[in-house]
């Protein structure tokens, strides 16, 4: 298992775009990825999961991969949470 | 002339088309076992076809709102967790797969309804349009939405997120619902495209068959059918007016805003984050009159760091050159939820323990704030401004807690910018009534006239039932402007306002007359302002004002202010 704290960069969150374009990336990879933030669990791979973890700016994400590309997939998304998206 | 909610602002006159999806309600239904892979298969293949459906339709959207949604509504066909729970209502409790839709959709979207975030509130009815979609495409229905062969303003009892979003701009002139409110998707996605809307508009859907004439006005929220030959030149007249005003602002929005007789009023915009700030300038902005901080200390667990403060600040202050940008510090309280801020549960927060009171009274977070804002001062032109000030000694210890900040950083060496105003937002009566005592205290003043509108009149504009009382143009409002303008002169500091009336056409006039040099105003507001303040002189102004303190009630005030060239765009 790979696990990788971040801090989300982008103004509004994981909201809207970023969050459709966060579980897009999620999917393309094999593992199973965990996101937990505010205290709350959600399956990276749904995007209603995703909407309903309420993750804001400056809100700490863990990202956890359990899988054969489970160090990429981990990497791909924490840079895209910490990368300015636009 | 039905009166409805105004939605979307602008005028539009057209046929009426109606939209009557079929009503696709299912019942519970079971089936036979022996059905069940029958049943997954054709779930797969209706997920498959909305899902084109879906991806036809955002590829038209293109990549502003309209598209997000329909692109959210694609990722949320894919959901594991939905698709899951569909699946499994048809294999393990055997239920067709229309009903298993209709209850997993219906389950998704009771849970979204409750969470207290309003965007995910507003997802729930994505999931609702999905599962609706989904149905249709079982039951061998073509999507729902208007097929237009001409212009036509649509129509209906309510319109799914799809639908709206969905919408050719090219082809629809307005929109009239029965139901919504200003915050549905509807009225934001109408805000977006530009379209007219008026919401809330019952009985519109049974009152105007497809064909009929129909004028919308989504600014004052009024719907008429089947206007009369005068009515309707009047409505082509405004039309006409918005296309000519739309250009010119567009084409004067960089000029200055000085009066005729070349007295400068500052037009600022109104910001809630860094990212603003483009538009702001794009939009005309001398600069910001109000930084809004809260989104630095939102959905969080603790509170947001100095360094983290500071890079916000910076890139504000950066952003817009030398330009004034007014921070404010956090104004919040226990209506939002702040885990880490431990506010207690209240009878009234907004008379509660919250913004600057608060903040004195737990001197870390505050503190924190203003060394962040200092730091990144030497970015710009900041200036600080502290909300929900009632009394003197407030201020008072507040700018005792900036002296020690900046005493702190001689001490270090530490660079802060020189000369950074600290001033108050007026929008409680006590510190409008208390103007002249506290003008010597700080640098400038803000007129909040939200909030000192609802103080002052005793209402809650969110209340139905007596929101009529709030009218910032009230007189009372207007005599306690005027005593803060009066305050500030005889002290020798500035006073201009944030709030909404700041940005009202109507208002202009009347505030530069009383006496206010910036006005800070939401940004798309801006061109109409300055083009508002290029019309006057200041001869004229305090004329305006003169006349309106004469007035007793709102009504006077705002009639007679739509007799004035501000109300006519400058001319």
């Amino acid at each position: 298992m790979t696990s990788s704290t971040v801090k989300i960069v982008h103004e509004t969150g994981l909201h809207a775009r970023p969050a459709s374009a966060f579980v897009k990336l999620a999917n393309g990879f094999k593992s199973r990825i965990i996101v937990t933030a505010n205290g709350r669990r959600a399956n990276a791979k749904s995007i209603l999961e995703i909407l309903t973890l309420g993750a804001g700016k400056y809100c700490e994400l863990i990202i956890e991969a359990d899988g054969e590309d489970e160090r990429e997939a981990v990497k791909a998304l924490a840079e895209m949470v910490t990368t300015k998206m636009e | 002339m039905i009166q409805g909610v105004a939605a979307s602002p602008g005028v539009a006159l057209g046929p009426a088309y109606v939209l009557r999806p079929a009503d696709i309600s299912v019942g519970e239904t079971r089936i036979d076992p022996s059905q069940v892979e029958n049943e997954i298969g054709r779930l797969e293949a209706a997920i498959a076809e909305a899902a084109a459906q879906l991806e036809a339709l955002r590829k038209a959207a293109g990549e502003k709102e309209a598209g997000e949604i329909l692109g959210a509504q694609i990722l949320m066909l894919d959901d594991p967790g939905l698709t899951g729970a569909i699946e499994s209502a048809v294999r393990d409790e055997k239920f067709s797969v229309e009903w298993a839709v209709q209850k997993a959709t219906e389950q998704y979207a009771a849970m979204l309804d409750g969470l207290e975030d309003e965007y995910i509130r507003e997802r729930a009815a994505d999931v609702r349009d999905i599962g609706r979609r989904l149905i249709r495409v079982l039951k061998g229905l073509g999507a729902s939405g208007p097929s237009l062969d001409k212009p036509s303003i649509v129509v209906a009892q309510d319109l799914t997120p799809s639908e709206t979003a969905s919408l050719d701009e090219s082809m629809v002139l307005g929109i009239a619902i029965d139901r919504g409110s200003t915050t549905c998707h509807t009225a934001i996605l109408a805000r977006a495209k530009g379209i007219p809307a008026v919401v809330g508009a019952a009985p519109v859907s049974s009152g105007a068959p497809t064909g009929t004439t129909i004028a919308i006005d989504g600014t004052s929220g009024t719907v008429e059918i089947d206007p009369s030959p005068e009515a309707i030149d009047r409505y082509m007249a405004a039309i006409e007016g918005e296309k000519r005003e739309k250009a010119r602002l567009a084409a004067t929005k960089f000029l200055p805003a000085r009066t005729l007789d070349d007295v400068g009023i500052e037009v600022s915009a109104n910001i809630g984050f860094p990212g603003d700030v483009p538009v702001a300038l794009g939009n005309g902005a001398e600069g910001v009159g109000l930084f809004r901080t809260e989104f630095l200390f939102m959905n969080r667990n603790s509170p947001p760091s100095e360094e983290e403060q500071y890079e916000s600040y910076a890139e504000a202050l950066s952003g817009m050159g030398g330009r004034p940008v007014v921070i404010r510090t956090l104004d919040i309280g226990g209506d939002k939820d702040i885990p880490y801020l431990n506010l207690p549960a209240e009878m009234n927060p907004f008379l509660g323990w919250r913004a600057l009171r608060m903040c004195l009274d737990r001197p870390e977070i505050l503190r924190t704030q203003l060394r962040a804002i200092y730091r990144a001062s030497v970015h710009g032109k900041a200036k600080i401004m502290f909300p929900m000030v009632a009394t003197i000694e407030e201020v008072r210890a507040a700018r005792d807690m900036v002296a020690e900040v900046t005493r702190e950083f001689d001490r270090l060496g530490t660079p802060y910018g020189s000369g950074v105003e600290v001033g108050i937002m007026v929008e409680i009566p006590s510190a409008a009534v208390m103007a002249r005592s506290l003008g010597g205290a700080v640098d400038f003043f803000s007129i909040g006239t939200n909030d000192l509108t609802q103080y002052t009149m005793a209402v809650d504009r969110t209340n139905e039932r007596v929101a009529r009382l709030y009218d910032a143009l009230h007189p009372s409002v207007l005599r306690l402007i005027a005593l803060v303008a009066e305050g500030a002169g005889a002290n020798g500091i500035w006073a201009g306002m944030c709030g909404e009336l700041a940005g009202d056409p109507l208002a202009t006039g009347l505030l530069v007359g009383l006496g206010l040099t910036e006005l800070s105003v939401s940004m798309p507001l801006i061109p109409r302002v300055k083009e508002n303040v290029r019309s006057l002189t200041m001869k004229t102004a305090r004329e305006i004002a003169d006349r309106v303190m004469a007035m007793d009630t709102a009504g006077e005030i705002r009639e007679y202010l739509s007799s004035t060239s501000c109300a006519r765009g400058g001319k």
